[in-house]
């Protein structure tokens, strides 16, 4: 398993739990799950480039 | 967050419920134990299907990325892994009992599965907090 792909299972079941726990409106849980699982996966690429240019 | 008239509601509502459904720290209990169970008592069934297959499915992921099962607390950062891995309520102990995840870290995969298994305790006692809300009528 790659790393981006371990990235995109952690972020898919981790906002699964966080849009069903931190949310009252099943039409909300959607949106804030949506919302966490493009976080995760944007701030994970960002991360990746500020290590890959601070590691040169 | 909680405005005056819901500051003022809460307690009635909460002692309502509390009253009528009797041991409130059961949803509570249960969902640490088996992942959702808390929302299957609340006869929630999709919430709880969902959050026991998400935190099932990252728990068996880590295991089968021959993640670390944390045992003891030998320092600090092991004390705070074997606090994550017993979230996870009986996935870790029946996990513990069949030898199931690795000892040492020998793998890069390894480390992410560590990392699932801890996270999968811990997101499976927001779940199991959420349940227990939902019993007192502070979340619908």
């Amino acid at each position: 398993m790659t790393h981006f792909a371990a990235v995109v299972l952690f972020a898919f079941f981790a906002s699964i739990v966080f849009g069903i726990t931190q949310r009252e409106k099943p039409r909300d849980m959607i949106r804030y799950g949506i919302y966490c699982f493009v976080l995760f996966v944007a701030s994970a690429i960002v991360l990746s480039w500020v290590m890959y240019l601070i590691a040169r | 967050m909680a405005t005056e008239e819901n500051k003022n509601a809460a307690p009635a509502n909460g002692s309502k419920s509390a009253s009528q459904q009797g041991f409130v720290y059961l949803p509570l209990i249960v969902g640490w134990l088996v992942p959702g169970g808390g929302h299957f008592l609340q006869r929630k069934w999709g919430r709880g299907a969902l959050l026991g297959g998400s935190i099932l499915a990252m728990f068996a992921l880590g295991i089968a990325m021959q993640g670390k099962l944390y045992a003891g607390a030998h320092d600090v950062l092991d004390i705070l892994g074997l606090a994550g891995d017993l979230g996870n309520g009986l996935l870790y102990f029946i996990s513990r009992i069949a030898g199931w995840g690795a000892d040492q870290v020998l793998v890069t995969t390894a480390d992410y599965g560590t990392r699932f298994i801890v996270v999968a305790g811990l997101l499976n006692v927001i779940a199991a907090v959420d349940a227990h809300n939902l019993r007192t009528g502070r979340k619908s």
